[in-house]
């Protein structure tokens, strides 16, 4: 089969949907590459390079549409294209099926199908055809880039000779793809950098990047961001509201802000308010990647920059991508080489539009003269929920109080039973034994207690230590033989005179080893 | 010198020890508690020599000067590592003076014995007393003779006891010296018959006991003297090496209660007091390990304990090797590191690598945290010291129960030389010969390394899933090549 990509209609659309690179591979899955004269050339790929790759030229848009199978292209497609497809035909493009019910209406009525780039599921095996992550990762460094472009000043820091340069403060709304890929930008640029989103899960995300998360304080339960598939979903009024009130509060010291909240299907909710803009600073810079959706400040003017009265500069353009054709081409034309490669299980050039695949179905708007938007809940989720930890039983004060009140009575109850019980037993040795002996058994007693009390207090990285030096101190025993040694028996003496002399290898070695591990440790 | 002084200086000296052990409470205290543990043994040992009835000073002091400088030169030399060695070996020679005291308060009191038979019958009870002034007895003796008919029953109950403790504590610190060294397989081994064969020489030395209290002779206190050897041998040989530190800290207690039982005896009240501190300290620190590993106090004391109950579950998975560039590129991605460190670190001597490791990572702003379970290692705290002794302050070294809720925020774990303490099988499979043992929950952290010498099970020989996991990679190598090939790598 063939796959032919045609040249973007659309006014400053610089992308092209193949580039020599990914011809070459489609070429290796078994299909032959058409290319429209002049397509790849606003991206920086000329048509020789495109035959130097073995694609084919067509001269016209007619002739490509005719001749190719499968076509691949960026933009939503017009009227004019769609009227070209015919039953047999595939189409792979972005094509906004929830917004455009009369293209679907009319691919449909063509029989043709049509794969929307967008609706590839957000699950780890999709990743590689994900061409909304790949835009929009170029976007936010492209956001960065035209931030900077429209910006008076450094954004590190700097002490120089000539004096002293303030670091450029950024904040970045929405860490999405873009707002993530904002944020390593104007990190790596120097700047200090601070990123919200309404999904605090992100937050160890933005942080890994080297951004400060801006933290709402806010009590109630934020949605968990799994369950809208990754993609932030709409927000609460009192929610609303504390997220408003901390961005007026960071507004007067902000140089750089970048909006990346867009919410799927709907209007960009409006983040950056009138007044917030007013309590810039003059000069600062103001990115709306929202603006092709209404932007997230609604002085954005869509495709255009303009200069506020108090010498803000809002940038509203919404084809970031287009504006780095060449590395946003690559990354598309990848993304679509790899959803050819999905759609080719046998590598043979026929393409098999695989309904059971959840990948496929889900980007399958129209199939065989039927719209198959939108597809049903993929089976596999796109990130697993987050598992609501039990919350601890709070206990309230007078269950606190019982519950402790409960836990002495046993102890006291424990204790009681011990010292009665060890009482009775004292006692009963007491009755028998004579006085000489309870005398020691009385020591012996107290002593066990008072080794009993004081061990408990020891720290748990001095047992080491306190195994020595116990050790070093059971050589006490040298006392006994020390009132023996002076007996006039031979064998006594002898015996006593080796105890002696072992114990005093005891308590040398014990205590001298003790003090060298103690020695040891220290404080940081 | 007055009887007073001796009471007094013996008051003092236990004062000065109840210190001793209460000042380990801290790093720094104890720093000063050794001293009061040093100036106690100190005025004990002098109080005794100057006190009544000690003859043959010069020999005494000509003695433990002789064994303070072998103890000296072995304090010097000894690895840190050997620690648990060491403290076994010293226990045994405790134990074998107690055994030594022991004796010598039987036959002296056979002397006395006979000596009290030669006493003229036509004396009374003062003419006795002048009497025996001039046989020469020395004051154990004299004490002996001093002693009614029923204060001698419990004497001879006492030096039994006394000598039993000892003998068992003698031969069960050598086997741990032994095991703990290598010099004998660290498995537990039993003979046929096992816990039989230690009642049986239980009931003998019960009945030697009888024996001995009717007759006084000699022979059953060496019978029983012979069995409590095999008891103490065969106790510590069924022991299995996991249980090493609980053994060691239990030898250390035997070995107090001993010198308590002899202290009865001699009727030496400081011997009494410090045996009983160092019998209930050693008791409560064997309490404590077996909490920590969730073992019943009872079946570790009495040698060993029961087998797998069932079938252990099957591990399937492969583990996975990495070299020292994988491990190195996670490091300097890492913020938050927990290093676990086992008994493999001790051998390996890793202690002053991991050191240099810690200094580097920290240098770079790292988090770099210790977690030591109690029983790393082979004694209680084994861990600790070898950290201090690499100068890893202690601060950053934590324990089980104050690092274990951080692991699903730490970015890589680091586990050197460890294995049952960190074996997920004790919380997963009820079957485990480890089940229900507390352990390091390090499998929740994002990453986990382990460096391990080859892939065979450890110590205790309990497969470990851990080395499974998805999360989990093996380095493998010895110890402190694997950790000093990162230092290069970390820049």
């Amino acid at each position: 089969m063939k796959i032919g990509v045609p040249k973007e209609i659309l006014d400053g659309e610089n992308r092209v949907a193949m580039t020599p690179d990914s011809a070459g591979m489609l070429q290796k899955l078994g299909y032959e590459c058409l290319i429209e004269k002049g397509a790849g050339a606003a991206a920086g790929f000329s048509d020789a390079d495109y035959k130097a790759a073995g694609v084919t030229v067509s001269k016209t848009a007619a002739a490509l549409w005719k001749d190719a199978d499968i076509i691949a292209k960026v933009r939503i497609p017009t009227e004019t294209e769609l009227k070209r497809l015919t039953k047999d035909k595939t189409l792979i493009t972005f094509f906004n099926p929830g917004g455009n019910e009369e293209g679907l209406e009319l691919a449909k009525s063509k029989g043709a199908t049509v794969i929307a780039m967008e609706m590839v599921p957000r699950i780890s095996r999709a990743q590689k055809m994900d061409a909304l992550s790949s835009m929009a990762n170029i976007a936010g460094y492209r956001a960065v880039i035209e931030a900077g472009n429209n910006f008076g000043r450094f954004f590190t820091g700097q002490v120089t000779a000539a004096g002293k340069v303030p670091p450029a403060k950024v904040l970045v709304v929405g860490a999405g793809v873009a707002g993530l890929a904002a944020i390593g930008t104007s990190t790596s640029l120097g700047a200090i950098t601070y990123a919200f989103d309404v999904r605090p899960e992100v937050a160890e995300q933005v942080e890994s990047m080297g951004a400060e998360f801006v933290y709402l304080d806010f009590e109630e339960t934020q949605e968990d961001g799994s369950a809208s598939g990754g993609y932030a979903s709409v927000s609460s009024p009192e929610f609303r509201d504390a997220q408003l009130a901390k961005f007026r509060e960071l507004a007067p010291e902000m140089d750089i802000v970048i909006t990346t909240a867009l919410i799927p299907n709907r209007e960009a909710p409006e983040l950056w308010t009138e007044d917030m803009v007013k309590s810039m600073k003059s000069g600062s810079v103001i990115i709306d990647l929202a603006a092709e959706k209404g932007g997230n400040c609604k002085l954005t003017v869509a495709d255009e920059k303009i200069v506020t009265d108090n010498g803000v500069t809002i940038v509203g353009y919404t084809d970031f991508p287009s504006r780095m054709a060449t590395q946003s081409s690559t990354l598309y034309a990848n993304n679509i080489r790899h959803m050819m490669t999905d759609l080719t299980p046998e590598k043979d050039g026929k393409i098999n539009v695989d309904m059971e695949d959840d990948v496929i179905r889900g980007s399958t708007v129209t199939h065989k003269g039927e719209i198959t938007f939108p597809p049903p809940p993929p089976k596999v989720q796109a990130i697993a929920a987050q598992k609501k930890p039990e919350p601890p039983k709070e206990l309230t004060p007078e269950e606190k109080r019982a519950q402790e009140i409960a836990a002495f009575k046993t102890q006291t109850r424990n204790q009681v039973t011990l010292i009665v019980v060890g009482a009775v037993l004292l006692l009963g040795v007491g009755l028998v034994a004579p006085a000489s002996f309870m005398q020691h058994f009385v020591v012996f007693v107290l002593a066990v207690f008072v080794g009993f009390q004081v061990i408990w207090n020891v720290s748990h990285s001095l047992h080491t230590p306190l195994m020595s030096v116990t050790n070093a101190i059971s050589s006490i025993i040298i006392l006994g033989a020390l009132m023996q040694i002076g007996s006039g028996s031979a064998l006594v003496v002898v015996l006593a005179a080796l105890s002696v002399f072992m114990a005093g290898i005891n308590i040398f070695g014990g205590f001298l080893v003790t003090r060298r591990m103690l020695a040891m440790f220290q404080k940081s | 010198m007055e009887l007073g002084f001796t009471t007094a200086a013996y008051v003092v000296a236990a004062v000065l020890f109840i210190l001793a052990l209460g000042g380990l409470s801290g790093q720094e205290s104890a720093k000063r508690a050794v001293w009061y543990g040093i100036a106690g043994m100190a005025l004990a040992v002098f109080a005794t020599l100057i006190g009544p009835g000690s003859g043959l000073w010069l020999l005494s002091v000509v003695l433990i000067a002789a064994g303070g400088i072998i103890g000296y030169y072995v304090a010097k030399r000894v690895q840190m590592t050997e620690m648990p060695q060491l403290v076994a070996a010293m226990h045994s020679l405790v134990g074998l003076a107690a055994v030594f005291v022991g004796f010598n308060a039987h036959f002296e009191m056979t002397f006395v014995a006979g000596v009290m038979a030669s006493a003229p019958t036509s004396l009374t009870a003062v003419g006795l007393e002048s009497w025996m002034g001039e046989q020469n007895l020395g004051s154990f003796a004299q004490l002996i003779a001093h002693k009614t008919q029923v204060e001698l029953n419990i004497l001879k109950v006492e030096l039994f006891l006394g000598v039993f403790i000892g003998a068992v504590t003698f031969t069960g610190s050598v086997i741990a010296y032994g095991k703990l060294a290598g010099k004998v397989s660290s498995a537990a081994n039993k003979l046929p018959g096992g816990h039989m064969l230690n009642a049986g020489a239980a009931a003998i030395s019960v009945i030697a006991l009888i024996w001995y209290f009717n007759s006084g002779a000699v022979l059953p206190l060496v019978i029983m003297t012979l069995m409590a050897f095999f008891i103490g041998y065969h106790l510590i040989m069924g022991i299995g090496g996991a249980d090493m530190p609980v053994v060691v800290s239990m030898l250390n207690s035997y070995s107090g209660w001993a010198a308590a039982a002899i202290g009865f005896s001699l009727g030496n009240d400081l011997l009494i007091v410090t045996g009983a501190l160092v019998g209930s300290s050693g008791a409560i620190l064997s309490y404590i390990m077996c909490k920590a590993m969730n073992r019943s106090f009872i079946s570790v004391i009495l040698g060993g304990f029961g087998g797998p109950a069932g079938e252990q579950m099957e591990i399937d998975g492969e583990q996975k090797p990495i070299d020292a560039d994988g491990v190195a590129a996670a490091l300097r991605e890492a913020d938050n590191i927990v290093i676990v460190p086992g008994y493999g670190m001790a051998v390996a001597q890793a202690q002053g690598a991991v050191s240099d490791l810690t200094t580097k990572l920290r240098s770079q702003g790292k988090n770099v945290r210790f977690a030591i379970h109690p029983v790393a290692g082979r004694l209680p705290g084994h861990m600790n010291v070898l950290l201090a002794e690499a100068k890893v302050p202690y601060d950053i070294v934590l324990e089980m129960d104050e690092v274990n809720d951080d692991f699903p925020d730490t970015d890589v774990v680091i586990v050197i030389g460890s294995n049952d303490i960190v074996n997920p099988a004790a919380q997963e499979d009820p079957n485990s010969p480890i089940a229900g043992m507390p352990v390091l929950e390090v499998w929740k952290a994002k990453q986990v390394f382990v460096s391990k010498r080859g892939q065979g099970t450890g110590y205790s020989g309990i497969e470990n899933p851990l080395f499974y996991k998805e999360n989990t990679q093996m380095f493998y190598g010895d110890a402190k090549e694997s950790v000093s090939s990162l230092l290069p790598l970390l820049g």
